[in-house]
């Protein structure tokens, strides 16, 4: 790999190595510049993924393992509260922190936002006022071309359908879905019954025939939370980040933690300064910052990056940075069923019901989202969790343990949340991190229609598990989300440089070589999973970077 | 270059490193626990308790096998849970032993408390065993003990405990991490119907 001493000038710093940052990454080297990314994770088993094991303990109730692949709570403090009245207490927030970032651990699903997702405010009644909840400043079909790409360079698998419940697509997926399990045969039972149509394969970044040199997927069912084995799931890792190596232009510098994005007097961005992993100092030079560090770390980054020309943290004249945070809200419901559905083997997010994707001016409320099935837990989390209407411990658990092992269905919602200004991240007074930086810190509390949503997607995956037979059925009490890896919103774009934080082009208002490129550039939530709408952002963004650096527009000479 | 380090490689990196104390102090506790497990398997030697003694081991060892027990298909015993406990005590789960230290106090205390003439908890019936956990049952050490026994019983059998995956076997999990459709009884019947 390509190797920059930080005192050299790069084109561009790239903060972050996931779902945003590698797409940049790729797209900027293979193009003829130079570029350094810095990545506050390890390096996993980058290159050598055979390497990821899949041992529950190691994984899940040993965290603090040198291989860990999320963020270290210890080292990483976040802090929540509901409102700004309370004092914020210890939080969970944590999400992907290794090269790849999040995508390396994900579930992988990958689906589209919807068309009038992106213009839907002038034109649904059930929006109330008083939200955040505005147009994007493109629209689905100027974003298309790049979704096709990035489902093309990325791996996604999944079955193109002509339905308005289903983004439309100029190309179909580039792999087969993934097989039906238990949990999807029996989604289709319960809603031919209840008269729903539209029951669909998951779309997921997992190749299911070898593609680019890569094995298919062997259908382990350890996918959330674990790297991928035979590298059949398409992380960023895995499938952009060895293209942006291969050119000779592109250095992937793990372990270096970035506290400042610095400007000169002119108001211009310079480079990063960051922790490498001994702990050192370092500032990378660049002609221009790409921050692609996730909905919750990039703002975070922007507020530390304090100076005379930017007292309230950077591309933040308006106070908008960090405002409008959506984690995403979900909630559903569970089942047993009689036989066996080992949903333990294969991809862990099977089918998904999409009649429900729209919101209904008869619900009374605004809201949306697609429901997807879910099955067994891995045994640990199975045993610890404990079978249902069981006690806890002794010869009852144990018979009950095994009587429903295997039987379990769970329905998972990805739902609609509306951006508020008084949802954000900021900075903890009090909490500080390992380096001695001020910790995050969430304030949420989700629109009340937020939790309309949530009960009414709950009482229907409970109808839908009813229908579909389940013996018993139950679900827990709605909460909206605290945090998580699905972080949008917070540097969001925008026309209006008054009430937004980056342009259509990912480029801050405020500072012409700064472009934030994540999560965070998100207008709305949407009813799915971002990571797909995140890398399709990126492949547009870096087509427009590159056709303005080579046109001198950031005074970028091509190398 | 660093794509190619080796785990252990990229380890010696990242212990100089900020914040590394922790990994310093458990990445090799973890190793070590799983090559402790590997030798005391294929030791022909009875078992000898690197944490506790034997009274509090057939203690342990009770406590488990009421909170996982033997029916008519094995159960914490025979899944080798008490030694999972006494090596996570000397490797991983070093940080949880006040815990065991002064729970194994109060339950031989606990035990002359409710049944005077006993000399201690492994000693008591399987009825008089279960009086005592339920009284107890809301303790950090019972759950931790519980916690411990069901994450021994369900962890890889490298672990020391889930002795010969019992505990997989018990509900059905396989471990070959390569499967091919149908995977469960819905699914068959539905390729079966053409659905």
């Amino acid at each position: 790999m390509r190797q920059f001493t930080p005192s050299t000038e790069v084109d561009f710093v790239v903060i972050g190595s996931g779902a945003g940052g590698a797409v940049m990454a790729k797209q900027l080297s293979q193009a003829g510049f130079s570029v350094v990314v810095l990545e506050q994770g390890g390096w996993g088993a980058y290159g050598h993924e055979q390497d990821y094991n899949k041992d529950e303990l190691l994984n899940r109730f040993l965290p603090n393992v040198a291989d860990r692949l999320m963020t270290d709570p210890v080292k990483q403090p976040n802090t929540f509260r509901r409102n700004d009245k309370e004092k914020a207490s210890p939080g969970n927030h944590s999400y992907g922190c290794v090269v790849g970032g999040g995508t390396v651990t994900y579930g992988a699903s990958s689906w589209r936002h919807l068309p009038y997702e992106f213009n839907e405010v002038t034109k649904d009644p059930t929006i109330p006022s008083g939200t955040g909840m505005a147009d994007w400043p493109i629209t689905y079909e100027e974003l298309e071309p790049y979704y096709t790409q990035a489902e093309w360079e990325i791996g996604i698998c999944g079955e193109r359908v002509n339905s308005p419940f289903f983004a439309p697509m100029s190309k179909p997926y580039p792999v087969p879905p993934q097989p039906m399990k238990s949990s999807g045969a029996l989604l289709k039972t319960g809603a031919s019954k209840l008269g729903l149509t539209t029951v669909v394969p998951n779309v997921a970044a997992i190749i299911t025939v070898p593609y680019m040199g890569r094995a298919a997927c062997v259908n382990c069912g350890f996918c959330s939370g674990y790297g991928c084995h035979v590298n059949a799931k398409s992380s960023s890792a895995a499938s952009l980040l060895p293209f942006a190596e291969k050119t000779g232009l592109c250095e992937i510098r793990a372990n270096s933690y970035v506290r400042e994005i610095s400007t000169d007097a002119s108001g211009k961005v310079t480079g990063a300064v960051y922790f490498d992993a001994r702990g050192r100092e370092l500032f990378q030079k660049a002609k221009a910052v790409v921050l692609a560090a996730n909905g919750t770390e990039s703002p975070r980054l922007l507020l530390l990056s304090k100076s005379k020309l930017f007292p309230d943290g950077l591309a933040n004249g308006n106070g908008i940075v960090g405002r409008y945070l959506m984690s995403g809200n979900g909630g559903g419901a569970s089942g047993l069923f009689e036989h066996p559905l080992n949903d333990y083997k294969g991809g862990v997010t099977g089918m998904a019901i999409l009649d429900y994707v729209p919101s209904d001016p008869k619900r009374g409320f605004y809201g949306g989202g697609r429901m997807t099935a879910r099955g067994q837990q891995t045994p640990i989390q199975y045993a610890l969790g404990g079978p249902r209407n069981a006690p806890t411990w002794g010869a009852g658990y144990k018979k009950a343990l095994i009587e429903q092992a295997n039987r379990k269905m769970t329905l998972t919602n990805f739902i609609t949340q509306m951006p508020l200004e008084t949802n954000r991240v900021d900075l903890d007074p009090d909490v500080k991190d390992a380096w001695g930086l001020p910790a995050m810190r969430i304030t949420m509390t989700s629109h009340p229609d937020d939790f309309k949503n949530m009960e009414f997607f709950k009482q229907k995956s409970v109808e839908i598990l009813q229908a579909a037979g389940a013996t018993t059925v139950w679900s827990d009490p709605v909460v909206d989300s605290r945090g998580g890896a699905h972080s949008r919103g917070t540097c969001r774009m925008g026309n209006d440089p008054k009430t937004s934080v980056v342009n259509k082009y990912h480029r801050a208002h405020e500072i012409p070589n700064l472009f934030i490129v994540d999560g965070s550039s998100f207008v709305t939530g949407g009813r799915n999973h971002p990571t797909m709408t995140i890398s399709a952002l990126a492949f547009r963004a870096a087509d427009y970077l590159v056709k303005a650096a080579k046109s001198g527009d950031l005074k970028l000479t091509a190398l | 270059m660093a794509t190619s380090k080796s785990r252990r490689g990229f380890l010696a990196d990242s212990v100089a490193g900020l914040g590394s104390v922790w990994l310093a102090a458990n990445w090799p506790a973890i190793l070590e626990a799983e090559e402790y497990a590997q030798r005391a398997a294929t030791s022909a030697q009875p078992v000898v308790y690197a944490f506790f003694t034997n009274p509090q081991a057939a203690d342990i060892d009770a406590m488990a096998s009421q909170i996982f027990p033997t029916t008519d298909t094995p159960g914490a015993h025979e899944a080798h849970i008490v030694s999972f406990i006494d090596r996570a005590l000397v490797t991983f789960a070093r940080d949880r032993r006040p815990v065991y230290i002064q729970g194994m106090k109060d339950l031989q205390a606990k035990t002359k408390e409710l049944f005077p003439s006993a000399s201690k908890f492994s000693a008591l019936t399987s009825a008089q065993q279960i009086q005592l956990l339920t009284a107890i049952e809301k303790t950090p050490f019972f759950l931790t003990v519980r916690e411990h026994t069901l994450t021994g019983m369900f962890a890889s059998p490298k672990h020391g405990g889930n002795f010969n995956k019992a505990g997989w076997k018990l509900i059905g999990f396989e471990d070959t991490l390569n499967f091919k459709a149908p995977f469960g009884y819905y699914d068959a019947i539905a390729l079966k119907s053409g659905k």
